[in-house]
């Protein structure tokens, strides 16, 4: 029980750790430890990669995936992508959704939600960064994920990236070889390549430099408020840590003469 | 309360006195804060205050996050989403809620090994250990049904895993499994009992506390030396002693405030590293999980259900793994009869000490086994001989008789779980030579902050 405890104290340290690029093993998949900007106790979402990362969303991935638990309004929000009102309220309008009352489509309200997947087998991405965790181990210890975090991002990332250009006709259906899936065939193409998104300010668009943004947009909305638990966590531990200060000096002064040490 | 000699709540106004007559509340109130308690007290008497706190914390966070969520196969799973992005503070309180749970277990543990090893177990504090042990299951049952909830996969395949454990009991298994489930498989119906049950357990369990405290204040509690305070006279309770508040409220204050340091570095840091991934994936019935795990805190149990790989006699492997599940923690309450030495504490036992600090290990080997694939070879040999070494057997491979996977570790471990309890403790006490106790409390207590002379 005391190793719990320790644990538990440990992971403050381990969030402290630099993020170089290290290959995790995680099974045979191969997870590349892409560096974020919302990693440790103090990182934080970068707005313009968040709205470059809605921009490969929207024009790469929505043709199959969908995000049916976002709301088109939190794309506004602080600690998120921040779009202006305006741009968020006309993106939100140049998107269809469906509409139960009217049971017909209709263009969305900053209300309503991303629609789902358009294709049975494409996975709703909006928890995918959580429902992935890349770091694992070693054999079982939990060390890896204190080190290098759960990896959620850094395994979509990975898999954008991890093509080897290897196809397969598996039950009439093409399989595509890539390192970081699990069982190393994926069913998915590969969905990026160089130069595929223009961005305004003319950020760089490699297939690497997008696959990072729109993981980074994934972990959003994943986590969408995870600026405000970051804070959470950084006010409570120094407000603990004040007060245990001050709890553990009128613990003493309450002893001291019990003990003979006044 | 009986027990120790002490100074009683005396009412002095006139609406004191009035209410005293018709309900001494007050004086309960005074006489619970103001119990004797042995100064030597170290810090592995904190955790009781800890688990207070839990359970404080889990009923005010659930009751919040009850109000937003929706137990229904087609909505709990939204519901969970709403609450981390609508809900004003929802994902702190979610968050709160899930790792509350884990700082809960994690206190419980460490509560029960102090009680083994100071020996609180012993006479006359067998109603205490018995209302713990009961409380601990109740937490069991509490966090396994808390678990289904969010209804992701994993909440989904555990439920599915946890009640098929009912369904193994010979001949009336299946109907207990569906009185439990509510129908032939888990589904909605299963879900709704679950969510009426994990509100109610909280309660019962508190109801239970109130019992427990009750039960040691009227014993006294029990100290690192074993030995009882003295309770002729209050003058010499009180060389022994001194009043639960300010002196272990405080201490114990401070205990929990470190404590909580460390619980919201991982709620605000990163609150996901107890849970499962794939809880992040809605229940699917059609998509079975690579790995079907239990939360940590279960995994030690989970991992002496899966040592019994084989059948004896009529009984089934399966069967026999309930059946040791659930007797590795009923023979934990038996302990108070198990153990036969006539010293309490540990500390004065030298081969005691060693058989619990293996315990301690075995605790922790068994949890790790939870956790890893019973086939999983740490190391052995092959029969065609080559070596693995934390390496699954390939299709098809034969191994030697030479080889440790996580399925004969876990037996080993669940045989010396039984054996400590079963064996080790009614023998120790027969051949052990124990070193010497001190006379009293005071004495002990002096050894460390000596009198000014």
């Amino acid at each position: 029980m005391i190793k719990k405890t320790l644990l538990t104290a440990f992971v403050a340290l381990g969030m402290s750790f630099g993020t170089t690029a290290v290959l995790a093993a995680g099974g045979e998949t191969h997870i590349e430890d892409y560096d974020f900007s919302f990693e440790g106790p103090f990182g934080k979402f970068d707005e313009n990669q968040l709205q470059r990362g809605l921009k490969v969303y929207t024009e790469v991935c929505a043709a199959c995936h969908g995000l049916r638990q976002v709301a088109f309004r939190t794309l506004a929000d602080e600690g998120g992508p921040n779009l202006p009102e305006d741009q968020m309220k006309a993106y939100a309008a140049e998107i269809e959704v469906f509409d139960k009352e009217l049971d017909d489509t209709r263009s969305a309200k900053p209300s309503d939600k991303f629609p789902g997947s358009a294709l049975e087998n494409a996975p709703d991405l909006s928890l995918m960064a959580k429902a992935r965790a890349g770091f694992h181990g070693p054999h079982g210890l939990g060390i890896n994920q204190i080190v290098f975090g759960m990896g959620g991002p850094e395994h979509i990332a990975s898999i954008l990236t991890g093509y080897t250009g290897k196809e397969k006709e598996e039950a009439g259906a093409t399989l595509y070889e890539n390192t970081a899936f699990p069982g190393g065939w994926i069913a998915m193409g590969p969905p990026l390549e160089d130069e595929q998104v223009e961005f305004d300010d003319g950020h760089a668009n490699d297939m690497v430099s997008m696959a990072e943004d729109v993981s980074a947009f994934l972990m959003w909305t994943a986590e969408p408020k995870m600026m405000a638990r970051k804070k959470l966590g950084v006010l409570s531990v120094l407000f603990l840590s004040f007060f245990s200060v001050l709890l553990y000096l009128t613990n003493k002064r309450i002893w001291a003469p019990v003990k003979r040490k006044d | 309360m009986a027990g120790i000699p002490h100074d009683h709540y005396e009412p002095k106004s006139g609406g004191e006195k009035w209410l005293h007559s018709r309900l001494p509340i007050v004086g309960l109130l005074y006489d619970t804060l103001m119990i004797p308690t042995p100064k030597n007290l170290n810090w592995m008497w904190i955790w009781g205050i800890v688990l207070t706190f839990c359970l404080a914390m889990q009923i005010i966070t659930g009751i919040v996050l009850v109000m937003h969520y929706t137990p229904h196969v087609d909505l709990a799973f939204d519901s969970v989403e709403h609450i981390m992005r609508d809900v004003n503070g929802g994902w702190a309180l979610r968050y709160i809620h899930t790792n509350g749970a884990s700082l809960f277990f994690i206190a419980v543990y460490a509560h029960i090994f102090r009680g083994l090893y100071y020996g609180s177990y012993k006479a006359p504090r067998e109603i205490t250990w018995i209302i713990g042990m009961l409380i601990y299951l109740a937490m069991m049952g509490t966090a396994f049904m808390g678990y289904v909830l969010p209804w992701g996969q994993m909440s989904f395949w555990g439920a599915t895993v946890i009640t098929g454990l009912f369904g193994a009991i010979p001949g009336i298994g299946p109907i207990i499994q569906e009185w439990l489930l509510g129908g032939p498989a888990v589904d909605n119906a299963t879900l709704n009992r679950f969510f009426s049950l994990h509100y109610l357990l909280p309660f019962v369990i508190a109801g239970l506390v109130a019992v427990h405290i009750w039960a040691f204040h009227t014993t006294g509690n029990n100290n690192p030396t074993g030995v009882e305070v003295r309770r002729k006279s209050k003058a010499e309770a009180n060389k022994d002693t001194v009043p639960f508040w300010p002196y272990f409220v405080i201490k114990d204050l401070f205990a929990l405030v470190v404590i909580l340091v460390g619980f919201f570095a991982i709620v605000g840091f990163m609150p996901n590293y107890l849970g499962h991934p794939d809880n992040y994936i809605e229940a699917n019935a059609l998509a079975t999980p690579a790995h079907i795990v239990p939360e940590w805190y279960f995994l030690p149990f989970y991992a002496i259900l899966r040592a019994i790989t084989f059948d004896v006699l009529f009984l089934d492997a399966k069967f026999l793994g309930v059946l040791a599940m659930f007797g590795s923690i009923a023979i934990m309450a038996l302990a108070p009869w198990l153990d036969t030495s006539p010293v309490r504490s540990g500390r004065y036992r030298p081969l005691f000490k060693k058989a619990f600090w293996i315990l301690g290990v075995v605790f922790f080997i068994l949890m790790w086994c939870g956790a890893q694939n019973p086939d999983l070879v740490l190391i052995g040999m092959s029969a065609d001989g080559h070596m693995l070494k934390m390496e699954l057997p390939h299709a098809g491979d034969e191994m030697s008789f030479f080889y440790i996977n996580t399925a004969r570790l876990s037996l080993w471990a669940t045989i010396y779980w039984f054996g400590y309890f079963i064996v080790i403790l009614p023998l120790l006490g027969m051949i052990e030579k124990t070193d010497e106790v001190p006379e009293t409390i005071e004495a002990d207590f002096d050894a460390h902050y000596p009198p000014k002379s």
